[in-house]
């Protein structure tokens, strides 16, 4: 049975080729993309909880402090979730990330690690 | 998740635990047996929820007319649950479900509650788990229920089956006469909304809705309202539109037929999945699959399968 994947832009309104390649690449592996565009922290926290998704994929954009909240908000309600990031984000940022347990697939990452790296946090290979 | 685990998920749903509920439709959408247990349960049940079909072509705009709904309709029933369909790729089986980029920036909190759900090679613009996953949103008690339709052609017409109001989403420049005149779509309207009408045609398309709608016989009066989602235009007056649909609905008894059609509807779709599990088995029995090879071979007909068939599944189990 298909995999639920929530995508969601934090900070800003802009950058949507990224999100939009990446749950392309997810929909043709078969996966089921939950959409949600730009959201705030709560935004994200409901739609991983009403959508019982098995995996949120965050595309950051703006400053990572945002995200970080966002990470920890989600992972307080839904401990076990997965959680992978891309978008742009720095070096510095990524180490920030990497310590709360999010895999991070920076700029220059190959659609086809996104695909294989959602398969494995999901279980699904 | 087994069997066991339905009827606690259940309970913990119904007592209102939300992420139980997200969890139980998941659930039925995973497991039709899990569907068909929870459909017979929850049949018994009463519930005076509303159920709001919005459906129309890819594209009308109905999420966006969703969103705009949402603060009338939370501010007249309180809570308002969405159910949102958008089609499954028949070639991966994969699903973009963006529904919810539309619907986001309700900041009406809890008392909205999005979920949004594939189709899974159904055909009827719907996915199979819908009406059931409508059934459970009742259940919790969410007094009103919006569900979204793929977008649809001319005869998807499922949501028929589970709505008490229908809302048909077109736009200016759809169609012609004949088109207004096709069987299915609007035929299947309660309330008729051209939306994105700040584009030209919007006066054609209601003349030939118009004509159309006018054959038909309804008690209740079906309107065709004006609406620009976007900014909120027409809305308003739209949202007073289905009230008073559906306070008509009621006060003519269409409501209660409806209702009466639809639980006949949910009776006979109970019974069928019962029937389709005992030809399932019986196909799957020894004695059942080497009488399906035996008429694939030519060496029993099917009249004579037929009715081996319907002597070995009317035993009672």
């Amino acid at each position: 049975m298909q995999k639920r994947i929530l995508m969601a832009k934090t900070g800003l309104d802009g950058h949507w080729r990224g999100p939009t390649i990446v749950a392309r690449a997810l929909r043709d592996a078969g996966f089921e993309v939950i959409m949600i565009g730009m959201a705030n922290t709560d935004d994200i926290v409901t739609s991983a909880v009403d959508e019982d998704v098995d995996l949120v994929g965050l595309n950051v954009g703006g400053h990572i402090d945002v995200a970080i909240r966002a990470i920890e908000s989600v992972q307080r309600v839904r401990p076990e979730l997965p959680i992978f990031a891309g978008g742009t984000i720095t070096p510095r940022a990524a180490k920030q990330l990497e310590a709360l347990g999010v895999e991070v697939y920076p700029p220059g990452s190959q659609l086809t690690d996104i695909v294989d790296a959602a398969e494995r946090l999901t279980g699904t290979k | 998740m087994t069997e066991a685990t339905t009827q606690p998920l259940l309970a913990s749903a119904l007592d209102g635990d939300r992420s139980s509920l997200a969890r139980l439709l998941s659930h039925i959408e995973r497991d039709p047996r899990a569907e068909t247990e929870i459909r017979t349960f929850l049949a018994s049940k009463e519930t005076e929820s509303v159920v709001i079909g919005v459906t129309g072509p890819p594209g009308a705009g109905k999420s966006s007319l969703i969103s705009a709904l949402l603060p009338h309709t939370t501010s007249s029933f309180d809570r308002t649950a969405v159910l949102a369909v958008d089609p499954t790729s028949p070639f991966s089986g994969g699903a973009l479900l963006g529904d919810r980029v539309r619907m986001q920036n309700h900041g009406l909190g809890d008392r909205v509650l999005i979920r949004s759900m594939a189709s899974k090679g159904e055909s009827g613009g719907l996915a199979r788990a819908a009406a059931t996953a409508t059934q459970v949103l009742a259940a919790c008690g969410w007094p009103l229920i919006l569900v979204e339709t793929l977008g649809i052609g001319q005869v998807e017409l499922d949501v028929m089956d589970l709505a008490t109001v229908i809302a048909v989403v077109l736009n200016p420049g759809w169609g012609d006469t004949f088109q207004a005149n096709k069987a299915g779509l609007t035929e299947a309207g309660d309330v008729f909304v051209i939306n994105k009408a700040d584009k030209d045609g919007v006066q054609q398309t209601r003349a030939d809705l118009q004509d159309s709608l006018s054959l038909l016989q309804s008690p209740v009066p079906i309107q065709i309202f004006e609406t620009t989602a976007v900014n909120e235009d027409g809305v308003a007056a739209l949202w007073q539109g289905i009230e008073t649909y559906l306070a008509d609905a009621q006060a003519t008894g269409l409501q209660e037929q409806k209702l009466r059609t639809r639980r006949r509807r949910l009776l006979m779709r109970i019974l069928q999945s019962g029937c389709e599990a005992r030809i399932e088995s019986y196909c799957c029995s020894d004695h059942g699959s080497a009488q399906v090879e035996r008429a694939l071979a030519g060496e029993l007909s099917i009249g004579a399968l037929q009715a081996d068939l319907y002597a070995n599944i009317s035993q009672p189990e």
